[in-house]
């Protein structure tokens, strides 16, 4: 762990930002101001692209290293940087830059809130189907945090990824350089995708600072068909869906910590009758339940619970009492998704540990791995199938601002380990599936090898050394040390 | 790095080293894939767009990626530059061979490897037609989406490269979208495995730079592609309007409605015109633009939203609306559509195909300039495009035996260009940059924005192997490490490239 060769010096950090953009600020770090138990020395809080260079270029040449944080909802994600001396507060740069609506395009900076973006846009009958976890959306995360985190949701089914949804970027290196790619058209193939690099990159290439992105119109109507059943059958109804004519917008998986059972819930979007029409399908293709809202898991991550409607017997379905310590995202293929099913239920009958498992039945599932939940919900799971869905009709997301306990004392670090390989080998391969580790206390990380194997490692370490040689940028927070 | 040397020696040095590698690909792989008599060279001398040519230093026809990874490797020995050809259908100069240099035809790489229709994934080799793939699938109800228009003969490889679109891309995205793995050969000749059937590798988004980096990183040699399911039912009208601002006026309602067709194209009376001599599509006579609107997806959904489009058309000028009745029908009217580049060689001995996006509301607008543009040059222009998503195929027309005109018509082109990042658009929506757009890409990016993406293609290659001379206007010498200073280069030093 290497120490810059001298303390940070706030007061020329602030002399740039001041001659580059007079509304920025620098101050001395406080309590609040710590990345993942790193603790920073200085935070600046540019409001211009400017400002951020400025910031940037000066931080370098002292040799400072830096983590920018936009609504900090995910500051905790991937690895702890090595150090982190000095703090990027995005949250300066917060414009809606432009939205037209006729061309279902919006541009923003990167510090404005992923729920402000969507507020903006909805006015205008649109939305960014990002589709981040509840509890992030409230949790004021960001456009450039979204970005750096890859985030995806239920509806990446039908309309892509974040990474399909961005259509240009504005990043400011290192050593201060601005650079753009894409551009704010649909349709662009001119220069590298440099937008798609630095999404899930952890802020370890560039600080992003503006990003543009394809907007879809909301559609009138929704139904949801949630059906439950075991592990198996689940994960054969819910490729049905995917692979029916029935124009699905998400098919989700939710396997509670402990369950038996395992839902699948899908989501159908258009017209009024189009949509009951398709959801009537769904239903007899599932043998759902068709509602008029979600299930209160619907979009949350495993660990980030329900909804305060769902009662307490459940309690291990998503957090338990305990709060699972450990957020890991799991991929596997259409077919995969039984056996990772499979594998989590292996794993909490071998290890002991609580795994709940919950995402699309495309292949991007979060595990939320803790202690088991203790007692007779085990063998029951959290429903019988004649019940199913009741428990969840009503409002959703009423709990997504709530913090939950979050470092479970006792989770030992070899069990978590020794889940994650069981999830691993779910896959033939790691082309087949992957698991790396999102969310962890230290002595889990140091017990786990958080990011398993990845394909291209070398080109990701050239493309790191080409644009931040000083490994000025979160040190250490991504795969292989980068 | 190369020494200082004069014009004279350093063309004999590459002639030297196109020898040796010459020498060690015919020793490694035997004559017959690889081509060293110039007649045959020459058939290779250009891609789809044939205003460039060169003819390859040598020609080598890959048949496994063992073969690809042998020839880069004897490239990267001897300081030899590659590129690599699908199909050669690429229209922007993507595939132009380098006069010392090896050219690495994948088209003979053509195995459907494995069709996993219940993951709705398949791996193929980069020669795959396109169209092959959907033919292969479609009998299990599924079909590879990305449909560009020439789909019957480019390869999968090549729409890696160019992160090729089509006219459904509007619904469906792009090449990119589409691809969940790559079996890359990088530009040291080293066989990297990115991604594979599951979504999210972790990591950078290696495959999200790689589609669409034309060929400048390195040779893709497997790509694992998403398979999409059928949809239930696809409907298609053919709307008449007198005038193109009604046209678009209507596309924009349609947009406005949250509608999301499967494709929306428009001709203007000029394409029309010539369609209708080529291929007797049957298109409404008098109309001064025609929209095709296709509308797929689940039965009900179509029919619903079928309706909302036809009367969103009448309610903004339409004067004909005529609806698909069938396959046979629908084939009839798209034959118009895809027809028109062709047609226009009929009523033109010469054309450029431009390519150009703009914000889809600025289309009344820029289509009136692009006019202008026209009548002031004396230069006819036939607009085909797709309406829904900006992307103008400007068809500029010209006689090349008349003095001047080629230079009248490439002003017209250029000047369509400006119009398109007037309008905060690009320079090439579906074509690629290539060879022929390079020397536009300053007017669209910053020397800092190039910086990075050179910077980005010197991680992969860093001694400049990889098709060089496209997409970026003036080669970057990589240097050995970043952020260490070297000495001169003679090439900097001669202002024939920059050290950023």
């Amino acid at each position: 762990m290497a120490r810059p060769a001298q303390e940070p010096d706030p007061d020329r950090i602030a002399d740039r930002l001041r001659e580059a953009d007079t509304a920025g600020e620098v101050r001395e770090a406080g309590p609040g101001d710590v990345v993942d138990g790193v603790a920073t020395a200085v935070v600046a809080r540019p409001a211009t692209v400017h400002g951020v260079a400025a910031v940037l270029r000066e931080a370098a040449s002292q040799g400072l290293a830096t983590v920018a944080r936009g609504g900090g909802s995910a500051l905790d994600w991937a690895a702890p940087p090595e150090r982190a001396d000095l703090l990027l507060d995005m949250t300066g740069l917060d414009r809606l830059v432009e939205h037209e609506a006729g061309d279902l395009v919006v541009v923003a900076e990167a510090g404005l809130p992923v729920a402000a973006l969507l507020e903006a846009t909805g006015t205008a009958g649109q939305e960014l189907v990002a589709d981040l976890p509840p509890r992030r959306l409230s949790g004021g995360s960001t456009v450039g945090g979204a970005l750096a985190t890859g985030v995806s949701g239920p509806r990446r089914l039908q309309r892509g990824a974040l990474r399909d949804l961005v259509l240009g970027a504005t990043v400011v290196l290192a050593d201060g350089t601005v650079a753009s790619s894409g551009g704010k058209v649909v349709k662009n193939v001119a220069g590298y995708d440099l937008a798609k690099l630095v999404t899930g990159s952890y802020g370890t290439l560039g600080v992003v600072v503006r990003a543009a992105f394809r907007l879809h119109p909301v559609r009138p109507a929704r139904r949801w068909v949630v059906a439950a059943g075991p592990p198996a059958d689940a994960a054969a109804r819910a490729r049905d869906v995917v692979t029916s004519q029935l124009a699905p917008a998400a098919v989700e998986i939710d396997r509670p910590a402990g369950s038996r059972e395992v839902t699948v819930a899908v989501l159908l979007e258009g017209q009024e009758t189009a949509v009951v029409r398709r959801a009537a399908q769904v239903a007899s293709l599932t043998g759902g339940d068709v509602r008029t809202g979600p299930p209160a898991w619907w979009g949350a991550l495993p660990d980030d619970g329900g909804s305060g409607a769902a009662p307490a017997p459940n309690a291990g379905r998503a957090a338990g009492a305990a709060g699972p310590a450990v957020l890991a995202k799991a991929t596997a293929t259409l077919t995969g998704v039984g056996e990772l099913l499979a594998a989590a239920r292996e794993a909490e009958d071998t290890h002991g540990a609580g795994v709940a498992v919950r995402g699309t039945a495309a292949g991007v599932l979060y595990v939320a791995i803790g202690e088991h939940p203790a007692g007779a919900a085990r063998d029951e799971g959290p429903s019988a199938p004649g019940e199913l869905g009741r428990r969840d009709d009503g409002p959703s997301g009423s709990a997504t601002g709530s913090e939950r306990p979050r470092a479970a004392a006792g989770l030992d670090p070899a069990v978590v380990a020794a889940v994650v390989r069981v999830l691993r080998a779910a896959a033939p391969s790691p082309r087949d599936g992957t698991v790396t580790v999102l969310r962890a206390p230290r002595d889990v990380r140091e017990a786990v090898d958080v990011w398993g194997p990845v394909g291209g490692l070398d080109l990701m370490q050239a493309i790191k050394r080409r644009l931040d040689p000083g490994r000025n940028l979160a040190p250490g927070r991504f795969v292989g040390g980068i | 790095m190369p020494d200082r040397t004069s014009g004279r020696t350093a063309a004999r040095a590459s002639d030297a080293a196109l020898a040796a590698v010459t020498a060690d690909l015919s020793a490694a792989l035997g004559g017959e894939r690889v081509i060293t008599d110039r007649a045959r060279r020459r058939t290779y001398e250009c891609d789809g767009l044939a205003a460039y040519r060169v003819v390859p230093g040598l020609v080598v026809l890959a048949r496994d990626a063992a073969d690809v990874v042998t020839t880069v490797r004897a490239c990267a020995t001897h300081g030899v530059p590659f590129v690599a050809r699908g199909s050669g259908t690429g229209l922007s100069g993507g595939a132009l061979p380098h006069s010392e240099g090896v050219l690495v035809v994948m088209s003979q790489m053509r195995a459907l490897r494995e069709i996993d229709v219940r993951a709705q994934r398949a791996v193929v080799d980069p020669g795959v037609i396109n169209l092959q793939l959907t033919a292969a699938t479609t009998p299990d109800g599924h079909y590879f989406a990305p449909d560009p228009s020439s789909q019957s003969v480019c390869s999968i490889g090549g729409n890696v490269a160019e992160n090729s679109g089509g006219a459904h891309c509007l619904k469906y995205g792009f090449t990119t979208n589409h691809v969940t793995g790559l079996d890359l050969v990088t530009p040291a000749g080293e066989q990297v495995e990115i991604g594979g059937k599951a979504p999210d590798p972790p990591g950078y988004d290696l495959l999200g730079a790689l589609v669409g980096s034309e060929g400048t990183l390195g040779v893709v040699t497997a790509v694992t592609v998403r398979l999409t399911r059928l949809p239930q039912e696809v409907r298609t009208l053919l709307a008449a309007f007198r005038t193109i601002d009604d046209a678009g006026a209507a596309t924009s309602a349609i947009i406005a409605a949250g509608v999301i067709p499967a494709a929306i194209e428009m001709m203007d009376a000029l394409s029309v015109e010539a369609a209708e001599e080529a291929v007797h599509c049957g298109y409404p006579a008098g109309a001064g633009a025609v929209l095709v609107v296709e509308l797929d997806g689940h039965a009900a959904d179509v029919a619903g939203e079928f309706d909302d489009v036809v009367r969103l058309c009448e309610d903004n000028g339409a004067f004909e609306v005529r609806v698909a009745a069938d396959d046979t029908e629908r084939a009839l009217v798209w034959k118009g559509r895809k027809s028109a580049f062709a047609a226009v060689g009929r009523i033109s001995p010469d054309y450029i195909v431009q390519d150009g996006v703009i914000p889809r509301t600025a289309l009344p607008q820029v289509l009136r300039r692009i006019t202008e543009l026209g009548d002031a040059a004396g230069v006819r222009v036939a607009n085909v495009f797709h309406a829904g998503d900006g992307n103008l195929h400007p068809l500029v027309l010209f006689d090349g035996s008349q003095a001047g005109a080629v230079e009248r018509a490439e002003g017209v082109a250029g000047g369509i260009l400006d119009l398109c990042l007037e309008h905060g658009g690009s320079i090439t929506g579906e074509h690629g940059v290539g060879a022929d757009k390079a020397k536009h890409m300053p007017r669209m990016f910053t020397a800092e924005d190039l910086g990075v993406m050179q910077a980005v293609r010197c991680a992969f290659d860093p001694d400049n192997l990889s098709n060089p001379g496209k997409i970026f206007p003036t080669p970057r010498l990589c240097g050995e490490r970043p952020g260490r200073k070297q000495g001169e280069h003679p090439l900097s030093e001669a202002g024939v490239a920059e050290v950023f």
